[in-house]
C-alpha cells in the first residue's frame, strides 16, 4: 500500500471517528435555565456543589439516564438534564465560549425570541394587565435548606432518603 | 490503485463538507443578509433563500425554557385580571415551601426561574399552571384538602401539566411555525420594527391559546396525565399517593353541578378516582398524618 493511500485512508478515518470530539452536540451541552444546580451525586440526595448560569457551556463526561456528570472551569459534578440542552448555545460577550459557540455554528438563541422585550410590547398594548403580582410571585425563592427543614418537621420521609 | 486515491480524493472533501453542513446552515443566512445589505441579491430573493434555509434548520424545533418562561410570566399576568391573588403571607409561603420541594423530584425539576405558588382569593374550584412555572390554586380548591398530603396532590398534579407540557400544546400549530422563522431570522439578525410588531403578535395569539385552553379545560387524557405524574412525585418525596384520592372525595361533595372551575374544566372527580385506582393500583385508605405535619397544615391553609 502506498503512503499517499494509507494517508489518505488515515484522513478519512480521522474525519469520520473524531467528529464527536469536536461535536458540540455530542460532547457539549449548554446550561438552560437561569441557574443550573450542579450535585455531587446523580440524584436530588446530593448536596449543590456548584450553581452555573444561563449559557454556561459543560462537557459531557458521563451519562446516567436523566443525569449528566459534566465538567465547566475544572469543577465536576451531575446535573439533571431539564437543565442542559444540546440544540442551543448562548453566546455571552466576554465568556470563553464565545470563540467556540461561533466556530460550532450552533443558532445562539440566548435572549431571542419571546423575551423581555416582547413581553414589554405585548405590555404596551394590554395595560390591564397584571405583571405586578407575577413579580411578587417570583420572588417567593425556597431555599435547599428551607426544603430539607420543612421536610424534616413535618416528618416526610422519602423511600429514597433525605431530599434536596 | 489510481482509481482508489481518486475515489478517496473524492470521499474526503465529502465528508468534511458533510461536517460542516450546519456551517453552512448559519452561513448561508449570514451570507444572504450581507448579500442583500450590498444590493448584491433582491430582498425577495433574499427572503426565498433565507426561507429555505429556515425550514432545514433543525436547531429550532421547540421552545426553549427561556421562552416557555416570557410565555408563562404573561399567561400568568392574565390570569391574574380574573383571579384576583390571596395575599396571606404564611398561606403562599407554606405552598412555596411544599410546591418548590415537591418540583425538585419531578421529571422536570429545572425550568428557567423555577416553580412558583400563589393562593388565588377566589371560591371558586381551581387551579391554573403556567408553561413558565407559575402555579395557581383557589382558596375554593384548598378547601377540599384535610391535610397537607391533599395539597401536596394538588400542587403535584400542575407540576405535571408543566413537566407534561400541556400549555404549550395548546398553541396553534401554525403561530409555532412563524415564531419559529421569526426566531431564526432573529438568531442571526436584529428584527426589523415591523418584525417585531408582528412577533408581538404572535406572542399575543399563543398567550390566548393557553388562557383558552385552561379556562375552557385540558383534555381527559391530559388530565390523567397530570394525575399519573402526580402520584409519582408523591411517592418520590414521601407523600401518601391517596392524599389525591381524600382531595378528590371532598371535591366531590363540594363541587355544584354547573359551576365554573374543575366542575366545567375536568373529569368528575369519581371518574379520576377510578382512574387512579384502576390504572395506577392506588387502593384507598385513609391517609395518615404526623402531628407537626397537620399543625402547620391548619396553620398556614386549614381555615382558609
Amino acid at each position: 500500500m502506498s503512503r499517499i493511500r494509507i494517508s489518505l485512508l488515515a484522513a478519512l478515518f480521522l474525519c469520520v471517528f473524531s467528529r464527536p470530539l469536536f461535536s458540540a452536540t455530542n460532547e457539549f451541552l449548554s446550561v438552560q435555565v437561569k441557574q443550573g444546580q450542579m450535585r455531587s451525586t446523580p440524584s436530588f440526595l446530593g448536596s449543590i456543589t456548584a450553581t452555573l448560569a444561563y449559557g454556561d457551556k459543560v462537557e459531557l463526561i458521563e451519562d446516567k439516564g436523566a443525569w449528566k456528570m459534566v465538567a465547566i472551569r475544572k469543577i465536576k459534578g451531575w446535573m439533571h438534564m431539564s437543565a442542559l440542552t444540546t440544540q442551543t448555545i448562548a453566546l455571552q460577550a466576554g465568556k470563553a465560549d464565545v470563540k467556540t459557540g461561533a466556530t460550532s455554528s450552533e443558532l445562539a438563541l440566548a435572549g431571542k425570541g419571546f423575551n423581555a422585550k416582547v413581553e414589554a410590547e405585548f405590555k404596551k398594548k394590554n395595560k390591564n394587565i397584571d405583571y405586578n403580582t407575577v413579580d411578587r410571585m417570583e420572588a417567593l425563592a425556597i431555599k435547599p435548606g428551607q426544603m430539607q427543614a420543612f421536610l424534616k418537621q413535618g416528618q416526610v420521609n422519602s423511600p429514597e432518603g433525605a431530599v434536596p | 490503485m489510481k482509481r482508489e486515491i481518486f475515489v478517496l480524493c473524492l470521499l474526503l472533501p465529502a465528508v468534511l463538507l458533510f461536517s460542516g453542513c450546519q456551517a453552512m446552515l448559519t452561513g448561508t443566512v449570514k451570507a444572504t443578509t450581507q448579500a442583500e445589505k450590498a444590493g448584491v441579491i433582491r430582498p425577495s430573493t433574499a427572503q426565498s433563500i433565507t426561507k429555505s434555509t429556515t425550514a432545514v434548520s433543525k436547531s429550532i424545533e421547540e421552545f426553549t425554557p427561556e421562552q416557555e418562561y416570557y410565555i408563562g410570566r404573561s399567561v400568568a399576568a392574565v390570569i391574574l385580571t380574573k383571579y384576583p391573588p390571596f395575599t396571606n403571607q404564611p398561606a403562599n409561603e407554606y405552598l412555596n415551601l411544599l410546591g418548590q420541594t415537591l418540583a425538585q423530584v419531578s421529571d422536570m425539576p429545572e425550568i428557567f426561574r423555577g416553580y412558583r405558588f400563589l393562593v388565588l382569593n377566589s371560591n371558586e374550584i381551581n387551579a391554573f399552571a403556567t408553561p413558565g412555572g407559575h402555579i395557581f390554586i383557589t382558596r375554593g380548591l384548598l378547601r377540599c384538602c384535610r391535610n397537607e398530603d391533599a395539597v401536596a396532590a394538588i400542587l403535584a398534579h400542575e407540576i405535571g401539566h408543566i413537566q407534561l407540557k400541556h400549555g404549550i400544546q395548546a398553541i396553534k400549530k401554525a403561530r409555532v411555525t412563524d415564531a419559529m422563522n421569526t426566531i431564526a431570522t432573529e438568531s442571526v439578525r436584529v428584527l426589523a420594527p415591523n418584525e417585531v410588531d408582528k412577533f408581538t403578535e404572535t406572542f399575543g395569539g399563543a398567550i390566548a391559546d393557553i388562557t383558552n385552553m385552561i379556562h375552557n379545560g385540558y383534555s381527559r387524557s391530559f388530565e390523567y396525565g397530570a394525575d399519573d405524574a402526580a402520584q409519582t412525585i408523591l411517592r418520590r418525596l414521601g407523600y401518601d399517593p391517596n392524599g389525591l384520592v381524600e382531595m378528590l372525595m371532598v371535591m366531590e361533595k363540594n363541587l355544584k353541578p354547573g359551576e365554573a372551575g374543575f366542575a366545567k374544566t375536568h373529569p368528575a372527580p369519581q371518574d379520576r378516582i377510578d382512574e387512579i385506582q384502576r390504572k395506577l393500583g392506588v387502593k384507598y385508605s385513609p391517609v395518615p398524618t404526623p402531628r407537626e405535619r397537620q399543625v402547620r397544615f391548619m396553620k398556614a391553609v386549614g381555615k382558609i
